[in-house]
């Protein structure tokens, strides 16, 4: 199957090299970073291209551009690994849309476009006869969307608990641990490259946010957005705090949370025994569903990473060829 | 409660009765046969929820049955849930915050532990609430959560999940 591969960041370049050294069955036909792009209907030469962009910044040639690979390479599925832009969901909404337009599938990681558009563009993927899944886009390499999809079809999901940002989990996990204030705790964060520089996003529990609307859209369709979460993050916490949750026997957890029958959708700090599931020290993520038959089924794995988050790409990719190959 | 039966058939079942007709909500049943006593009476052991003022109902009910109530110990206020509250406590006048869950009469703080840093900093306390049923403490919380909101506290509440 060929792949067309927008976006050559962390996730991008775990993607492709994966592909590359791995035997799947996937050849790269189309290459795109923000300042070029490269295109082979036999497939690309992608050592070279990643050595080339490590030599001089781009990858290809920088008069092809991202919407020339959509619109013009030879590809069965665009992997859409461009940055997130949580507020517009663009340029990737186009991007996405200009690949279904040409009944392209679409893999991507981006969670700006499904939080925003993920009705739109499903209808549109419908239409065209075409997959678009996103599994990379909540709790990196857990394969939660599989597991909703397939290994719990028929379920009725009831609820779900996760962890869902993993800057997070590290700061409360140090927090509570070594009695780091939170500022402390955060820069040791930003020192081990847990952190982005600006930590807005991921401690204010948007980030949490954004998975939990995109799981409940997937799960229930009930079109909620980030203004519907209610949403309370971790940077007003104490040691203090962290310290009355042990003498209980308790900690600390950022944990979204979404149980349709009683209106609850939210992110917010919870005092959490430490022997429960959702209880894990550093980076991980977990889910907890609750449904009506298999009743609770937790999932703990990495949150981010590059080839972490290359292996749930490379999943969705798998699957579209499984069911796709021969007819596409 | 500790009840005797007469160890016949059917007695339990009789004696189980009346605390569905008052309401009640049974919990655990005991029933464990003490070797060495005579076998004409039976001892069991109920935990059971009952809503307010139904117990002498259910004495008399049990009492018809020919039930005798060899002892009952009570516990009014049945739930209990912890939660941290953070911020300015005390310029937010803490007892005040307190007082809006004692005097609901159906919800209390039980225990309050507290850490008060430097003057200017927020301090953070941890609160026990009991209460006589599930709802109430619902109703507590969400007095608790607008209180929070108007003093500009952050409360952090247990994970609790059920579906």
């Amino acid at each position: 199957m060929k792949i067309a591969l927008i976006g050559l960041g962390s996730v991008g370049r775990g993607v492709a090299e994966m592909i590359t050294k791995k035997d799947l069955g996937l050849n790269i036909t189309g290459l795109a970073d923000s300042k070029s792009g490269a295109m082979d209907p036999n497939g690309l030469d992608i050592f070279a291209l990643l050595t080339h962009k490590k030599k001089n910044g781009y990858c290809g040639d920088p008069d092809i551009s991202t919407l020339d690979i959509i619109k013009k390479a030879d590809y069965d599925a665009l992997v859409e690994v461009t940055p997130t832009n949580a507020l517009s969901g663009e340029p990737a909404i186009g991007y996405i849309k200009a690949a279904l337009a040409r009944k392209k599938h679409v893999v991507t990681s981006n969670k700006g476009p499904i939080a925003l558009a993920n009705k739109e563009l499903r209808a549109m993927a419908g239409k065209k006869g075409v997959s678009l899944r996103y599994e990379a886009t909540v709790a990196g390499a857990i394969p939660i969307m599989h597991t909703l999809e397939h290994g719990l079809a028929g379920n009725e999901i009831l609820a779900l608990y996760g962890v869902l940002n993993g800057t997070c989990n590290y700061i409360l996990t140090r927090m509570a641990a070594e009695g780091l204030t939170y500022e402390q705790a955060l820069m040791e964060a930003r020192e081990m490259g847990y952190a982005e520089a600006d930590p807005t996003y991921d401690v204010k529990g948007i980030d949490a946010a954004i998975k939990l609307v995109i799981l409940a859209n997937t799960i229930w369709g009930n079109g909620v957005t980030l203004k519907d979460v209610d949403c309370t993050g971790i940077d007003l916490l104490t040691p203090d705090a962290l310290q009355l949750a042990e003498e209980e026997g308790c900690t600390i957890r950022l944990i979204a949370e979404a149980i349709p029958r009683k209106h609850i959708l939210r992110v917010s700090p919870r005092i959490i025994e430490k022997t429960h599931p959702l209880v894990f020290d550093g980076t991980l993520n977990a889910l907890t569903l609750e449904t009506d038959m298999a009743k609770e089924i937790t999932l703990i794995g990495r949150g981010a990473g590059s080839v972490e988050t290359a292996s749930a790409i490379i999943g969705d990719l798998l699957y579209i060829k499984d069911r796709y190959d021969g007819r596409a | 409660m500790k009840l005797e039966m007469k160890d016949s058939p059917g007695q339990l079942v009789a004696a189980l009765k009346p605390i569905s007709d008052v309401g009640g909500n049974i919990i655990a049943v005991i029933h464990q046969r003490e070797p060495g006593s005579d076998h004409d009476t039976l001892d069991v052991q109920i935990v059971l929820e009952l809503p307010e003022g139904r117990l002498e109902k259910l004495i008399v009910l049990l009492k018809e049955q020919g039930v005798h109530i060899q002892r009952i110990g009570e516990q009014r206020l049945l739930y209990k849930r912890t939660v941290i509250l953070i911020g300015h406590l005390m310029h937010t006048d803490l007892s005040d915050t307190v007082d809006q869950i004692d005097s609901t009469g159906f919800a209390e703080v039980s225990e309050l532990a507290m850490s008060m840093p430097a003057v200017k900093d927020r301090s953070s306390s941890r609160l026990t609430i009991k209460s006589v049923t599930r709802e109430d403490m619902e109703a507590a919380l969400a007095i608790l959560r607008r209180v929070s909101q108007q003093k500009s506290l952050l409360l952090i509440e247990p994970l609790e999940e059920s579906a």
